[in-house]
């Protein structure tokens, strides 16, 4: 496996991965498992994947952002069981510049989020367990007030 | 004159609690659409009730829309709504 992984995230290792002396600005987004969702506590939770569609995808994502963009791009997603603060994904983008480090690493876990066959299931602290669906989660309204045009 | 042609169906996360199973393969006619593919899920499998009408399929681990055509030894998947990330 090249972008899942079963094992901690180091995201020390994946801005290695993309530095390079002609690289000053480089974008790392690390996204950690929180502990709650929806006002109810998430102790831990497992995520699962259709491992061969899942590390193609990942690959077609990060080829498009190489094609659109001057960068070096690391992407890792851990799958397997994650309690609360462990890592569960991590994008680092390098270039030249910073804006595009920003719109690679932006673009890939974007995309990673929408596309990639990775399944979600949550362990609340009331003993309830669920399988995470995002096309039917009602935002957080802090989130909402804060969504692109919420303020034009 | 048309032959049949073998497929294996994949059933991930959700969809494999609400089927029992994680995998199905299925005679389909050659050239027959995702959609073809999944009603004869429909007609052999009864748990395939619980699944929502027109789910996310992938065609050998590309997504693709229901009018996709499958060929002999082609495996498609029913995808829940992701949640990586």
């Amino acid at each position: 496996m090249t972008y899942l992984t079963r094992d901690p995230i180091d995201a020390a290792a994946l801005l290695a991965e993309v530095a390079a002396r002609g690289h000053g600005g480089i974008s790392l987004f690390v996204g950690a498992v929180r502990d709650h969702q929806d006002g109810r506590g998430v102790i831990r939770l497992e995520y699962s994947a259709y491992e061969p569609m899942a590390e193609a995808e990942c690959r077609r994502i990060v080829d498009e952002a190489l094609g659109r963009w001057p960068v070096a791009v690391a992407l890792r997603h851990r799958i397997g069981e994650l309690a609360v603060g462990d890592v569960a994904v991590a994008v680092a983008a390098g270039s030249a510049h910073r804006d595009e480090a920003f719109a690679a690493c932006r673009y890939v876990i974007e995309e990673v989020k929408r596309r990639v066959p990775i399944w979600k299931k949550e362990f609340y602290a009331d003993g309830h367990v669920e399988w995470v669906d995002p096309t039917a989660r009602r935002p957080e309204a802090p989130a909402a007030a804060l969504a692109p045009g919420a303020n034009a | 004159m048309t032959s049949d042609v073998s497929v294996r169906v994949l059933f991930f996360a959700r969809y494999a609690e609400l089927m029992g199973r994680e995998a199905v393969d299925l005679m389909v006619p050659a050239g027959a659409t995702v959609a073809e593919v999944l009603e004869r899920v429909r007609a052999t499998l009864p748990e395939a009730g619980r699944l929502p009408p027109r789910p996310v399929c992938a065609l050998n681990l590309r997504h693709v829309k229901l009018d996709a055509r499958v060929a002999a030894g082609d495996e498609v998947a029913l995808l829940p709504p992701v949640a990586g990330g």
